[in-house]
């Protein structure tokens, strides 16, 4: 007769915990590949949102609260994003999802955001039907629309490349949407795209499709994919004896770009969201605060990303004066001029930010700023 | 890497040498894919059974090639020659404790529960694999040391050599130990039939026992070239090559070693091709295409001999 006793007054007390616990805190809740193949997107921007979280408790919290992150990992794998939001909206609670850098997904947890109409803000997800899925969809980056129409400008102007080869993930909504246009700016601006290969995610020969470019006899190869299998695409082309600049987009973000590619990738050249060299007081402080907290690591653009996401987010509520799901996502939708870490946020109609482009460029190892392009 | 072959870039591709080039990738790719598929094949023709995990025995052999990698000077071939034998060692010896200790006490239980065992045996090292090595990616270290030649259009990495020399070097050694020594003897009794093999003082334990440290050192031999070809491993690399092999081993004829060998060969080589053409998307599709031809007209695969189940 002792045991149940016993366990209905730990009930009781855990009970009250929980109580206590969700009453002065506010749960935003995340998820991100924080594992897996992508791990690096995962962890740059789980790092910016903590930092993020950290400062704004350490601040005095927003509504006289504390923020509480509760964090998901998606493994890289695809399904698991879906799962995640649900145990975060159902089980957590969460007033708002932060997620993710990739857009196919962020595609998976945001019907389920809009369903529960509980908003999302994507740190990075940059393929346009992100935020089309509902009007609780929200980002605080660029879209691939504007991404690949600087890309297509800068292998025309920068590269002077007229004949092109284009290398897509056909699993990957990312990838397809970057690629598309692209073409759509090169093509009627007098260039063109002389081959288009495609590959899947997580592949780990292209010297087919390669051997096929090389036929093709092009100026540039543009491979909008992400770090894991362009870092591997790049590296076997050298080795093919193709000597052309590749270039890409902000999939290319990561330090395991550079670890798998090394010297293949020097003349290389991505668009991003941020770089760490830039000088303005903002990013420099950023930068500092960045380094400090995590032991001295460089923040990436995803870092930035999703660092803004959390100030979006909590001057949101500020604004709001509630965390109820509709007020909030009005509030949100009425960003204007938000300064933060990636540029100055300003959410347009359809929940989108808009903000300049920065081009890296690969050289001996190492990834230096090039220019930044406005929007 | 890239210096050796500056004469490329001036001289354009003639579909001649294309072709060439997609042959010589697809013999590489379908190299590897004929050393994993001589393992499971190895095994199917001793034991009847898939061993599925095998692939992440591969996956195994690539990471103890990693950190045996960091111990030897990088780009020299004593130390690329190390790491391969260290590696095919540790594999043989994880080869043969996973057949002790998994499969073993399952000897005579129905095929199905040695199966579904298999299968926990692969999701175990998978899983502890994300535990112990992360499951980022990681740079494999460049063990041997790398040139490129071209020949007219055509460009030849020693990798891409290496894996088609060592996997072909293997081979032989194999055909050699299973039809010249006395081991290998035991092996095709034991295939043939257990029971009576056990009859004439065959000692079916220390039998299967080295068959399985054999196929595991060919997979760790396969984790390695891979690793050296594409190089960024993680702890689920083995699922892909693991099925193709798998593929390639059915297509060839389950338990028949030179089947193995050729249904590697052409898996490889008809997915390099397809990759390189404008059907790339269907990749995967067009391979397993093939599969199911040659088991509509050939049920027990191109070399396999089909034998009637008597009840």
């Amino acid at each position: 007769m002792k045991t149940p006793t016993l366990l209905l007054a730990l009930a009781a007390l855990a009970t009250l915990v929980g109580c206590s616990r969700s009453r002065d805190t506010i749960k935003v809740g995340e998820y991100a590949s924080l594992t897996g193949k992508e791990a690096g997107f995962g962890q740059t921007s789980h790092h910016g949102v903590v930092l993020a979280i950290e400062e704004i408790n350490a601040a005095g919290g927003v509504l006289g609260k504390q923020l509480e992150l509760v964090f998901e990992d998606n493994q890289t794998k695809p399904g698991e994003s879906a799962t995640a939001a649900k145990k975060l909206l159902s089980r957590e609670k969460v007033v708002a999802l932060i997620g993710e850098v990739s857009s196919g997904r962020s595609l998976e947890a945001a019907p389920i955001a809009q369903a529960a109409k509980i908003p999302m803000i994507a740190p990075a997800a940059t393929n346009a039907k992100v935020t089309q899925v509902g009007n609780y969809i929200f980002r605080v980056c660029f879209i691939d629309p504007f991404q690949g129409t600087v890309m297509a400008k800068f292998a025309k102007d920068d590269l002077k490349a007229k004949k092109v080869a284009i290398l897509s993930s056909v699993s990957n909504a990312y990838s397809l949407g970057l690629a598309k246009y692209f073409k759509e700016t090169f093509v009627p601006a007098g260039g063109v795209v002389a081959a288009e290969k495609n590959f899947s995610e997580g592949d780990k020969d292209f010297r087919a499709q390669l051997t096929a470019v090389k036929a093709a006899n092009v100026d540039a190869v543009f491979v909008p994919g992400y770090y894991t299998e362009s870092a591997l695409i790049v590296r076997q082309a050298r080795e093919l004896g193709l000597k052309m600049p590749f270039f890409g987009g902000d999939g290319w973000e990561d330090e395991q770009l550079l670890n798998i590619g090394g010297e293949a990738l020097n003349g290389c050249f991505y668009s991003t969201h941020f770089s760490p060299e830039n000088t303005d007081a903002a990013v420099a402080k950023f930068v500092a605060k960045y380094k400090g907290r995590w032991n001295g690591e460089v923040p990436g653009a995803f870092s930035a990303l999703g660092y803004d996401a959390v100030y979006v987010l909590a001057d949101a509520i500020k604004r709001a004066g509630t965390t109820d799901g509709p007020k909030l996502r009005d509030a949100l939708a009425a960003t204007k001029n938000f300064a933060g870490a990636s540029g100055v946020t300003t959410l347009d109609q359809d929940r989108n930010a808009s903000k300049p482009a920065t081009i890296i460029a690969l050289k001996g190892g190492k990834a230096t700023f090039y220019k930044t392009v406005a929007p | 890497m890239t210096t050796q072959s500056e004469s490329l870039n001036s001289q354009l591709s003639t579909p001649l040498s294309e072709f060439l080039q997609q042959l010589l990738n697809g013999l590489s790719l379908g190299a590897i894919y004929a050393l994993i598929a001589l393992g499971y094949t190895m095994v199917y023709g001793v034991l009847r059974f898939i061993n599925f995990a095998h692939s992440d025995v591969f996956m195994v052999g690539a990471f103890i090639g990693y950190y045996a990698g960091k111990l030897v000077p990088e780009n020299t071939i004593w130390g690329g020659l190390v790491v391969l034998a260290l590696s095919m060692l540790g594999c043989a010896v994880l080869g043969m404790t996973i057949e002790r200790l998994a499969y073993r006490p399952l000897r005579g239980a129905a095929t199905l529960n040695v199966l579904i065992t298999a299968i926990g045996v692969s999701l175990l090292l998978e899983y502890s694999g994300q535990v112990f090595f992360g499951a980022a990616p990681r740079t494999f270290p460049a063990i041997f040391p790398v040139k490129n030649f071209s020949v007219g259009g055509l460009v030849i990495s020693t990798n891409q050599l290496s894996v088609i020399v060592v996997a072909a070097l293997l081979m032989v050694a194999l055909q050699f130990i299973v039809h010249r020594t006395k081991i290998g003897t035991a092996m095709r009794a034991v295939s043939l039939n257990p029971k009576a093999a056990q009859l004439v003082g065959i000692n079916i334990d220390v039998v299967i026992s080295f068959t399985f440290g054999l196929g595991s050192a060919l997979a760790a031999a396969g984790g390695i070239l891979y690793a050296l070809n594409y190089p960024s491993i993680d702890p689920l690399m083995g699922v892909m090559p693991g099925l193709k092999a798998f593929v390639a081993a059915v297509l060839g004829g389950i338990g028949n070693i030179p089947g193995a060998a050729l249904g590697g060969l052409i898996l490889g080589t008809v997915e390099t091709f397809v990759n390189g053409s404008q059907w790339s998307t269907y990749k995967d599709a067009i391979a397993f295409a093939i599969l199911i031809i040659i088991m509509l007209f050939r049920p027990a695969g191109l070399l396999g001999k089909f034998t009637v189940e008597k009840v």
